[in-house]
């Protein structure tokens, strides 16, 4: 159904007109949006609801369309660098990573190794400070207002150590072309081992508290479940189809960088995997990023932060490139056409939270309103990375 | 005639009294409890609470009373009028009276004494619902209407268990004068009712958050669901009588806790209603805990576990209460 249909209900001629039932005699269409506590962000979505349960769920998008590919068309490669924090504001490193990536395949820029290590480490740890946003969101929207604020304090101590080396706290612009802008020093390394330690205690707490509390259970388990058929048509990645029992992880399967050089597990839910093992998979993956954390930290190799021969002034052939990292929310893939000018001829960004979205209008069909929420809220969503 | 005329006189000008008292007693309570829950939030949450207004944040609520009070009532376009501003009146005044017949101290401290104290106070807390379902059908709101719908079914549903394990305190004490069942209990905790009858005291605790609309079964204002439910359309005081009902309502149901399980206003030394707020705020403190702990159930699991357990545990409660103040 297209949005217009869900507002085709006036019937009659001018003089006469009125609002006419829905298809069947008792539905009622609901806004859900573009102003909810739950919608995270600008997300419309058009409910038909027969009682609480939902007859159809339409998700309208564009409210926040900022022409993120047009401005790439527009801009020089350098210059459209700070747009890649801005598509993903929670997983800001990865877009970083694609982009730079991206642009680094085309021209066939090398990367200096240290910089590889810290661009897993960074990147690492702007993954876990975006599943705890996830996290405390998503059990706010189950109705629980305490843990967010436990994620929070978490994530601060993450965000103070990052901003340490990028500079920022949220929307990073720290990956370079052939590198990363500034060296890590010994202060964010001793701060991260510690940082690493204090999460190794305080994800259990999380289980006990929170993870293994009935309400949540029921408000999870058999909500909202995703066969592998479905998780294909719709192009789901991350820990959606990960939840799916698929163990599709770009880090893995396609390597990048330098992650076959660690020991990391790629967590799975069951087939036909539900809300909860989405929220399982999310949290067992903090704890695999920590691992890789603290083996990149131990092995970070010494040597400069740029290569030296990285161009100071980028001169792009002409051709394509396409790369893609595994971000928070699945497969982050940038596309990039160049004519051999100073711009992007065409930048094309594969967000991974518009095919999990996709997945929404079908699994809310004939679920509770607040099942709804709840499947809304497993899979994760970035409202800004949808609309770009 | 004359002496009847006096009689009735009588009975009135008290019951304006104790209304008054009542209104201003919830007043305070009302600015206590919200800082106090605020305070709550805070220290679960790992934060210190509101901390500007007055020394640690006092006032705060005074403040935000103030605020309240000044704020422009806005009538929704296409709500009825009369019905709109109605609700919160209607959901605010049957608290008021929920009052009347609990005894917070020995003597005088009764608003009026009546027989029937427990089944006047039920009947005026489902009065209570009456305003919200009002409040969700004029404000010409759907996430309103459903939060109203929401309401009615979870209050019907959750009286009956309610309503059964205070029946086992009847049935035991042999009535259903609050000051009596109160004068049934002893000092010390084990002479208290909750010592007798911890079945039915668990069902009235579960019960009580249901009744309340509070968390974990807060659904019809669940505000990642329905934005703010019933009450999505109330700005200024009118928001503020639900928000006011809302906690007097709370304060109700403990002290109804407080007098049935908790023996009233008796303590082991120096009994009096300092005992009985004492006892009252212990059970709010719970009531609190509650909300900054769990998440929201849904909606068909509240009625479930309405339906399925309590009221069928209540009822053999109640049985088994009959059977043994019978027998014994």
């Amino acid at each position: 159904m297209r949005p217009e249909e869900a507002f085709r209900t006036l019937s009659g001629d001018f003089y006469t007109r009125s609002l006419q039932p829905g298809p069947t005699e008792d539905t009622l269409i609901l806004n859900m949006g573009p102003q909810h506590p739950s919608t995270h962000g600008v997300l419309r979505i058009v409910l038909e609801l027969d009682g609480e349960y939902i007859v159809r769920a339409e998700p309208v998008l564009g409210y926040i369309h900022r022409m993120h590919e047009k401005m790439g068309e527009v801009k020089t490669f350098a210059q459209y660098l700070p747009n890649m924090g801005r598509v993903d504001y929670l997983h800001a490193l990865a877009w970083n990573w694609a982009y730079v990536g991206a642009v680094e395949k085309l021209c066939g820029i090398e990367v200096s190794e240290r910089a590889e290590y810290i661009r897993v480490i960074t990147a690492e740890m702007n993954r876990i400070s975006s599943h705890f946003v996830w996290w405390g969101a998503y059990l706010l929207d189950l109705g629980a207002f305490t843990p967010i604020m436990y994620a929070f304090d978490d994530r601060e101590w993450l965000l103070d150590l990052l901003q340490i080396v990028t500079g920022s706290r949220l929307t990073y612009c720290y990956f370079r072309f052939g590198g990363v802008s500034d060296d890590v020093t010994p202060e964010f390394i001793e701060g991260t081992f510690r940082w690493c330690e204090r999460m190794r205690s305080r994800l259990p707490m999380y289980k006990a508290l929170v993870t293994d509390n009935i309400i949540l259970r029921k408000r999870c388990e058999e909500i909202g479940p995703i066969d592998l058929d479905m998780a294909r048509r719709y192009g789901a990645t991350g820990p959606v189809l990960r939840g799916s029992g698929v163990a599709y992880d770009v880090r893995r399967a396609e390597p990048y960088s330098v992650y076959d050089r660690f020991h990391f597990e790629i967590p799975v839910g069951k087939a036909g995997g539900d809300a909860m093992d989405r929220y399982l998979v999310r949290m067992a993956e903090m704890e695999q990023s920590l691992n890789i954390i603290e083996q990149a930290l131990r092995r970070l190799p010494p040597g400069p932060v740029m290569h030296e021969k990285a161009p100071k002034r980028l001169k792009a052939p002409k051709g394509e490139a396409y790369f893609a990292v595994e971000g928070a929310r699945g497969k982050i893939g940038v596309h990039l056409v160049s004519d051999g000018g100073k711009n992007p001829y065409r930048v094309k960004l594969r967000a991974p939270g518009f095919s999990n979205l996709s997945l929404f209008s079908e699994l809310a069909r004939g679920v509770l309103l607040a099942d709804a929420v709840s499947i809304l809220g497993s899979l994760d969503l970035v409202i800004p990375e949808i609309d770009r | 005639m004359n002496v009847l005329g006096i009689h009735i006189a009588v009975e009135l000008i008290q019951i304006v009294v104790a209304v008054v008292a009542f209104l201003a007693f919830i007043g305070v309570n009302v600015l206590v409890l919200v800082l106090m829950e605020r305070k709550v939030a805070g220290r679960f949450q790992r934060r210190p609470g509101p901390y500007e207004v007055g020394p640690h944040g006092s006032l705060q609520t005074l403040a935000d009373a103030v605020k309240m009070m000044a704020k422009e009532l806005h009538t929704p376009r296409g709500a009825d009028k009369v019905l709109f501003w109605a609700a919160p009146i209607v959901t605010f005044a049957p608290v008021v009276v929920s009052f009347m017949p609990i005894p917070f101290g020995p003597k005088y401290l009764t608003g009026w004494e009546v027989n029937l104290g427990v089944v006047l106070i039920l009947a005026f807390a489902s009065l209570g619902v009456f305003g919200i379902c009002l409040a969700g059908w004029s404000s010409n709101n759907k996430w309103s209407l459903i939060g109203a719908a929401r309401a009615v079914a979870q209050s019907v549903a959750y009286e009956i268990p309610l309503l059964l394990s205070v029946l086992a305190i009847a049935f035991q004490v042999g009535s259903l004068n609050l000051s009596e069942i109160t004068a049934g209990q002893g000092s010390w905790p084990w002479q208290w009712n909750v010592a007798v009858q911890p079945l039915a005291f668990f069902i009235f605790v579960v019960s009580m958050l249901g009744e309340t609309n509070r968390a974990p079964f807060d659904l019809p204002e669940a505000e990642s669901e329905l934005t703010a439910g019933f009450h999505t359309e109330y700005s200024g005081m009118g928001f503020g009588l639900f928000f006011m009902a809302e906690y007097a309502a709370m304060v109700v149901v403990c002290s109804v806790g407080t007098v049935l399980f908790l023996g009233g206003w008796k303590g082991p030394v120096f009994d009096g209603p300092w005992w009985f707020l004492a006892k009252v705020y212990g059970l709010l403190f719970v009531m609190m805990w509650f909300r900054w702990t769990f998440p929201r159930v849904r909606f068909d699991q509240l009625l479930n576990i309405n339906w399925k357990w309590l009221t069928p545990l209540a009822l053999l409660n109640l049985l088994a209460v009959a059977f043994l103040v019978k027998v014994v």
